[in-house]
């Protein structure tokens, strides 16, 4: 594995394995009463949010308390940075408080390949601006292993705003990597452009997608897109793109549906859909979420080399 | 913004009126450079006669492409030809060198009045003069904006004070580059800077009715109108060309056809009221194949390239970095190729550095939150050599014409591009067009250091340039 993870690009299907198969053998940690690991006792990772993201940073929070790690969560907001730090000068003084991993959200795509020419530290993507999100992408794919027997060819559909979103362009990248057929389900003006080099299927129409799919992911719309004019209404987006309990039927028996959350129910997804326990997994998504995270922090903060047991025995107690 | 500027500023009776300037000329066109024949406030006092000897005389304007020798006496050429005796002259060895007219650039950014920080007249004028550079045309969208005959007749006169570059400023188009009223086009071209070329650089005219009026109104003393082809409505918050990697990076994209659409209707225009446009910075083959149809049918419009358009493509932004973001942004390989070939067919009648310095905090951020620019004024002869001539894309002489008559061209700049015959001033580029050497960012005489080519190997390096027989130049390096 490379240093950093910027891009669901970085990870080969070796990478990708490995880190999914760690996360399987941490979530056990999360089943138990205490809760904690010293795996990375005495080592400090620092959230860096520039952007509100509640559940990714309390996700990588819980992920490194987990291992033991200590963390500092800087943020925008009440930080030097809304009085104009500069992410340079913010990279800095991070480097010489001497933190081993910066995890960052950050609203302009690209912001992490910048901080980590900057610092010396592990640096992990936690979502930047309309970029990638690759640590998402890691836990969807592990929610769809523990789903179906292989990624390789499994059917995903992702429906939505794919312009914009992150989740999209990395699950793109980690779903190809894996050998999964991935279909694009948007209307035309929220698909990038050259989107036909992505090696996705692409469709306009998602009643004509469903009935094939393994894995129906939608995105998240957001109302200031139709403000700007990619679609005319959220109304009619609902009823072109929405997944409701009509459409659920649509699918095969077998399919599930996800979201990255967080959701706009009665839009890309209706309430019933939403909360049906036999077909939506969002809610082990937010659960498979820690885990992931903790396996990414511990094989990025010096896990052993390939081949080596993924993770030193579990001693219970052993953080108290 | 006070179209006199900020108070501490020159305002309009500031250095740059000494009794001699201080009646108008008979018109931009009798003027010989913005100094005036008399000048002699060059860095050294009063040139001594020089003869250039045994270099490849490449002199575009005057048809001239072989070995010839140049006698420089009194700030001009006094004799060429071959085995000219030296007489009292210095003798300075050419062999194996090309002399040519000094390169003129069509679009510069000096930053001054207001960006001193980023880049001065003088930083500026410095780094022209190590590029081979002659004459600068610097653009108006400076603090206070050159709107106005104040600000202009400042920028000349700093030029001059400076003396290592000839600065032509180019005035605004509209007040405050805002789109809305136009500027005083006819007091800054009667003014002691003599302003012949007006634009709204950094901005395209949004409105074509204004366009056309300044079109018409600029006729009256003869000006340029160079248009910024971007309509703004297809670009708001666009971060690189639009394209595969743009879509990719999740960067706003840029669509060729935001340039294309208002280069064909800026050249309708030009067709229209018959006024004489010129095309700033073109970046896309749409855009090469509207002028080539253009001229073919006889509009009167001129149009110039960067070497970053040339040389680089959109692939560069994948590493974040925004020393590789630009107006217009770099493009597709096809679109490099399209410039190539208009550069070679003549379409495009010159290279335009689009030199643009940016304080190293500027550029030391996001991609989204850093200006577009990059310098260009101390690689632009490397790159044209390296991109253009070594591939056979142009011949050398070509290549020269573009940096030299053709820029001279499109304002029609007098003393400058040559021809290199006897009478005309000594605005004069010795280069080396084999000489290897490495770009390094902090080697460069500009204040800023955002070059996109740090590191780069590259061929043809500037070895003398003379400003009226004065070398401002002198074996490589600045200072004379």
């Amino acid at each position: 594995m490379k240093k950093h993870l910027l891009s669901a690009a970085d990870l080969d299907s070796g990478d990708i394995t490995r880190i999914l198969d760690t996360a399987a053998h941490l979530a056990k940690v999360t089943d138990r009463a205490i809760k904690k690991v010293p795996t990375l006792r005495g080592r400090t990772v620092c959230n860096l949010f520039f952007e509100d993201s509640t559940r990714t940073r309390i996700s990588f929070e819980l992920a490194a308390k987990r291992l033991s790690a200590d963390v500092i969560n800087f943020t925008a907001k009440g930080s030097s940075v809304s009085k104009g730090e500069s992410l340079k000068d913010t990279a800095i003084t991070l480097e010489a408080m001497g933190v081993d991993a910066i995890v960052i959200r950050h609203g302009a795509s690209g912001a992490p390949w910048r901080l980590a020419e900057w610092v010396d530290a592990v640096v992990i993507n936690a979502g930047d601006g309309t970029h990638e999100h690759p640590t998402q992408a890691l836990l969807d794919l592990y929610t769809m292993r523990q789903r179906f027997p292989t990624l390789a060819g499994l059917r995903v559909a992702i429906v939505g705003d794919v312009l914009h979103s992150r989740v999209a362009r990395s699950n793109v990248l980690a779903l190809g990597t894996m050998g999964a057929e991935v279909t694009l389900v948007a209307p035309p003006t929220l698909l990038p452009a050259r989107v036909e080099t992505w090696g996705a299927g692409i469709s306009y129409d998602l009643d004509a997608v469903l009935p094939k799919q393994d894995v129906v992911m939608l995105l998240r719309m957001q109302l200031e897109r139709q403000r700007a004019g990619f679609f005319p209404s959220l109304r009619e987006y609902a009823r072109l793109y929405g997944l409701d309990a009509r459409r659920l039927e649509a699918m095969p028996e077998h399919a599930i549906v996800m979201h990255p959350g967080p959701m706009n129910r009665g839009v890309e997804i209706a309430a019933d859909v939403a909360d049906s326990i036999e077909r939506s997994v969002i809610a082990d998504q937010v659960a498979n979420g820690i885990s992931v995270r903790m396996a990414l922090l511990y094989l990025l903060l010096g896990g052993p080399a390939v081949g080596d047991p993924p993770v030193p025995a579990v001693v219970e107690g052993a953080a108290l | 913004m006070s179209p006199l500027g900020q108070g501490s500023g020159p305002g309009p009776a500031g250095p740059s009126s000494p009794s001699s300037r201080s009646h108008r000329p008979a018109g931009p066109s009798s003027r010989s450079g913005p100094a005036g024949p008399s000048n002699s406030s060059g860095p050294a006092a009063g040139p001594g006669p020089v003869l250039l000897r045994g270099g490849r005389l490449v002199d575009p304007a005057g048809g001239h492409d072989a070995t010839a020798d140049v006698l420089v006496r009194g700030g001009a050429v006094a004799a060429v030809g071959t085995g000219l005796e030296a007489g009292d002259a210095e003798l300075v060895d050419c062999d194996g060198l090309v002399v040519s007219p000094g390169f003129v650039d069509l679009h510069v950014h000096l930053r001054e009045p207001g960006r001193e920080d980023a880049e001065t007249i003088e930083t500026g004028s410095r780094a022209a003069a190590l590029g081979g550079y002659t004459a600068v045309c610097p653009m108006p969208n400076t603090d206070p904006v050159a709107d106005n005959a104040g600000v202009v007749e400042m920028v000349a006169a700093r030029g001059r004070e400076v003396g290592l570059v000839d600065v032509f400023p180019v005035g605004a188009v509209t007040l405050g580059q805002r789109g809305g009223e136009l500027a005083e086009l006819g007091t800054m071209a009667h003014s002691a800077a003599r302003v012949d070329c007006f634009s709204d650089d950094g901005r395209p005219i949004r409105d074509a009715r204004l366009l056309r009026l300044a079109l018409e109104y600029a006729q009256a003393f003869d000006a340029v109108i160079a248009d910024h082809a971007e309509d703004p409505s297809l670009t708001d918050g666009a971060q690189m060309h639009e394209g595969e990697v743009s879509a990719i990076l999740g960067l706003q994209g840029w669509p060729a056809a935001a340039e294309e659409m208002v280069v064909a209707r800026d050249l309708l225009l030009a067709e229209l009221t018959g006024g004489r446009l010129h095309l700033c910075h073109l970046s896309t083959a749409g855009s090469v194949a509207l002028v080539r149809a253009a001229k073919a049918r006889g509009v009167l419009v001129t149009a110039e390239a960067a070497p970053h358009h040339f040389t680089l493509t959109d692939e560069a932004a994948r590493c974040f970095d925004p020393v590789y973001k630009v107006n217009p942004p770099l493009r597709s390989k096809a679109d490099v190729e399209a410039i190539r070939d208009g550069l070679a067919d003549g379409t495009i009648d010159a290279i335009a550095t689009d030199h643009a310095p940016h304080a190293r905090e500027d550029k030391e951020v996001e991609w989204a939150t850093a200006p577009p620019g990059m310098l260009g004024l101390e690689t632009a002869l490397a790159l044209t050599i390296t991109e253009l001539v070594e591939p056979g894309y142009l011949r050398l002489g070509q290549a020269v014409e573009r940096l030299t008559a053709g820029p001279a061209r499109c304002r029609r700049l007098p003393g400058h591009g040559g021809p290199v015959v006897p009478g005309s001033p000594a605005n004069l580029t010795v280069f080396d067009p084999t000489a290897a050497w490495t770009v390094a960012a902090p080697a460069l005489a500009s204040r800023a250091r955002n070059t996109p080519y740090h590191g780069r190997q590259v061929r043809g390096r500037v070895v003398h340039t003379l400003l009226r027989g004065t070398f401002t130049v002198r074996g490589g390096k600045a200072g004379w």
